[in-house]
């Protein structure tokens, strides 16, 4: 299938091929409060797909308990057809799965080489692959800096280097854009985009900037208190309606 | 307290004071590096951490005396099988203790605090239990005994050349395994963040167990060093366990240079105030400057500086 060939691949497929993603009926929670109420939603290969929604809607534990970082307490999540549900964070890394985390939570005290290399661990390899370095130039340049003393912007372009280092076939961004100047934010655009484009992966972000996520996605899913509440794809998007459910 | 000493005395009792504090030096790095990588790694104060040092220095004992009895043609070199075996014996016991104990209490870091120290009062009375209450000295091969005369009135211990040595080697060993390797890699991204260290692929369990493994080891080690200075009971750990504490507070958590900076002056200023007052006396002046220096400065010696 598409892991194979990724270079080959053409670029948003639509929906009804197999899913490379599939969330079925997921629910989680904190201790007794229940904050995911059964979602449901697939992502085709070669899918952007946007998760848009107000702060404390569940965007970010969605993306947690895909994880692996909040437990689902039940529900199915499946990447290329194997059950992810049950297995540990790592575990789901190797199985296709990456993460850029709400703040970027890069180490950081250790270099920018070094944070680039803990996302090689399932692979085996040892050395930063050059096309990492070749998409996130300024990575190459500041390689042995610690990565708490980059910029955000620089520490957002690390933390997707540092995902897209273990090769996988879905990247799950929480709230790229956050605390990131607006100028650099049309480049990330720019940046996941090719991402897909070069590398034929699936991806899923959160978001709350609606005009980053019109650039970016083929895909929109608005949640509201931990439910799917509207699905659009981009072609007939009714942008005043995904707006009204921004607005605080 | 030092009118009664010429200034040649004096500066020949700071050599030798300093050289024996040296050797103490040497056994507080050891613990220290052990408790501070556990502790870094994942917040498990190892009270037990005096218990997997004597554990070691038992295994020297047995060393000693099956090489003796059994095989003295290589007693002169069995120090090194010893610190050998001493590393696996404390090392194995340490990832079985994290296997069935520590791991199941990751989440309430004050249990952990409580179940160590109820392992270290179970392994004091395996050992009282196994090896008697009595303690028990090591036999030293015999280029291992006695002193290098400087000069006239300055001797040099070899055991205590030795030591250190040994200690160099650990430390450096050790800081290569933290900052080069792959293994380190993971210990130190685990340590930066434990869930982000698992989504990016690291298994933060695995790097848990060995890093557990790896700092009892070196307390075994420094259980190793321990008998050339000191005899070994069941309760000899205790003695060390709190100094070594401060030694890891003092130096500033997770940092390798901080905790071999603290441990040096507090051996120094311990065994160089011992020689003029009592040994409590000193105890006491030590904490008090460590205390001092720690309200001045909570985050320890060395720390780094890097936007979090």
């Amino acid at each position: 299938m598409l892991q194979t060939a990724p270079t080959t691949l053409p670029p948003p497929v639509m929906p009804g091929e197999a899913p490379i993603l599939a969330i079925e009926d997921l629910h989680a929670a904190y201790g007794q409060s229940e904050v995911l109420h059964g979602l449901n939603f697939t992502v085709a290969p070669g899918e952007i797909v946007a998760v848009m929604g107000r702060n404390g809607m569940g965007k970010t534990t969605l993306m947690k308990t895909m994880m692996g970082i909040v437990p689902a307490k039940s529900g199915s999540i499946r990447v290329n057809g194997t059950e992810l549900t049950g297995l540990k964070s790592h575990a789901r890394v190797a199985q296709g799965l990456a993460y850029v985390p709400q703040g970027r939570m890069i180490f950081s005290t250790m270099t920018v080489q070094e944070n680039i290399e803990t996302g090689l661990t399932v692979t085996g390899t040892r050395k930063v692959p050059q096309d990492l370095y070749d998409m996130f130039p300024v990575l190459l340049e500041m390689k042995g800096r610690r990565g708490g003393n980059l910029s955000g912007g620089q520490q957002q372009q690390l933390a997707i280097a540092r995902a897209l280092a273990s090769k996988p076939k879905v990247l799950l961004l929480d709230e790229p854009t956050e605390g990131i100047q607006p100028s650099i934010i049309r480049e990330m655009g720019r940046t996941l985009r090719k991402i897909r484009d070069d590398r034929g992966l699936s991806i899923v972000f959160s978001e709350q900037v609606l005009s980053f996520a019109l650039d970016v996605a083929d895909r929109f899913l608005v949640m509201e208190n931990g439910e799917i509440v509207h699905e659009s794809l981009r072609a007939d998007i009714d942008e005043a309606r995904v707006a009204r459910f921004l607005s605080v | 307290m030092f009118g009664e000493y010429s200034l040649g005395d004096l500066s020949s009792i700071f050599v030798m004071q300093g050289f024996a504090g040296l050797i103490l030096f040497s056994v507080y790095v050891l613990m220290a590096l052990g408790l501070a990588i556990i502790f870094g790694q994942m917040g498990v104060i190892n009270m037990a951490h005096g218990e997997f040092m004597i554990l070691g220095a038992y295994v020297t004992y047995l060393c000693s005396t099956f090489f003796q009895n059994h095989l003295p043609a290589l007693f002169p070199i069995y120090f090194f099988l010893a610190m050998i075996l001493a590393f696996m014996a404390s090392g194995a016991l340490g990832m079985l203790v994290e296997w069935a104990l520590i791991r199941h209490l990751y989440k309430r870091p004050l249990d952990t605090l409580l179940a160590t120290w109820g392992l270290s009062l179970m392994l004091q009375q395996a050992y009282r239990s196994i090896f008697g209450a009595r303690e028990v000295g090591v036999e030293l091969p015999s280029w291992l005994i006695g002193s290098v005369q400087v000069t006239d009135s300055i001797e040099i211990p070899i055991n205590g050349l030795f030591v250190m040595a040994v200690t160099v080697l650990i430390t450096v060993g050790v800081a290569v395994l933290i900052f080069r390797s792959r293994f380190g890699q993971q210990v130190r991204a685990v340590m930066a963040n434990r869930p982000m260290a698992g989504a990016v692929g690291i298994d933060s369990e695995k790097v848990d167990r060995y890093t557990f493994g790896l700092g009892c080891g070196i307390a075994g080690v420094a259980g190793s060093a321990f008998t050339m200075i000191g005899s070994t009971g069941p309760t000899s750990g205790q003695l060390y366990i709190v100094d070594t504490f401060l030694i890891v507070v003092f130096g500033g958590a997770a940092s390798l240079l901080g905790t071999i900076a603290s441990a040096f002056s507090i051996s120094q200023t311990q065994s160089t105030l011992e020689f003029f007052l009592s040994g409590s006396m000193a105890k006491v002046l030590t904490l008090l400057a460590v205390v001092g220096i720690l309200m001045l400065r909570p985050q320890g010696l060395f720390t780094l500086k890097v936007r979090r």
